[in-house]
């Protein structure tokens, strides 16, 4: 075990660590993709029962876009990167 | 009724049944994709092709910096997963049985052809403008988004059964 070093230098603003608010993962609307594959995708990639995943899809489908996973940022990227691999339109940004 | 094109068997992969004009749009769509996305590894600049784009959207749309970062983690790797799907799809053309791994790459090479194909048409929503004669340039690609479509509505079928 090592004592910390004892900080002499005042932290200037830059240094101050913000924790990493929550990210959440946004899937819009678009006219191409299939009702039932958007439902499919979401149970294969989160798990999702046939009824959540259904219901998130049709969030996508009448009110424009779903939140449909949220947390850190590597996280909520790689929840993205999967999407795109499967030609969802997903985006994330912090909660508000 | 038509009859099913993949149904799943009883050991856990899938048959196949097409008619042969159905093999052979299935075996032209790959390299028609393959060309699209092979264009897009080379070249430099987003927003040269819209339809192109559709396949590689902006994880943050409002946020510059943020979007550069994630490109440059991200868009190759991107890149490879979509022409890995197609690669399936290409060497399986001709199978009669796809185990589930390589149904689902069909399933995702088929969807990006369709999003492709919905870009370069303008699909929208409230219903397109479909052509009205058999001579209209655009009915080809019409009549290819649509097979695709049922197709994709088979595989997802039978995927969830």
């Amino acid at each position: 075990m090592t004592t910390a070093p004892v900080e002499l230098k005042e932290p200037e603003i830059d240094d101050v660590v913000v924790p990493d608010r929550p990210w959440i993962v946004i899937v819009w609307n678009d006219p191409v993709n299939l009702m039932s594959y958007v439902t499919f995708v979401f149970q294969k990639l989160f798990g999702y029962s046939l009824e959540k995943a259904t219901k998130l899809m049709l969030d996508v489908h009448e009110k424009g876009r779903a939140v449909v996973s949220s947390g850190p940022r590597e996280k909520a990227e790689l929840d993205v990167f999967r999407l795109h691999e499967h030609g969802l339109w997903a985006t994330m940004e912090h909660e508000s | 009724m038509l009859r099913r094109r993949v149904k799943r068997g009883r050991d856990g992969g899938f048959d196949l049944r097409f008619p042969a004009e159905e093999r052979d749009l299935i075996r032209s769509i790959g390299p028609q994709l393959r060309e699209v996305l092979v264009d897009r590894a080379t070249a430099i600049e987003d927003g040269a092709d819209p339809a192109v784009d559709r396949l590689f959207p902006a994880a943050y749309p409002d946020d510059e910096e943020r979007q550069a970062e994630f490109r440059l983690l991200a868009h190759d790797q991107l890149l490879e997963s979509h022409l890995g799907a197609l690669g399936v799809l290409e060497e399986t053309a001709d199978a009669d049985r796809l185990d589930e791994d390589q149904l689902l790459a069909w399933m995702r090479a088929i969807n990006h052809v369709r999003l492709v194909l919905g870009v370069r048409l303008e699909i929208t929503e409230e219903g397109d403008e479909r052509p009205r004669s058999p001579r209209d340039p655009r009915a080809p690609a019409f009549a290819v988004y649509d097979y695709l479509t049922y197709l994709q509505g088979e595989i997802i079928e039978a995927l969830s059964g």
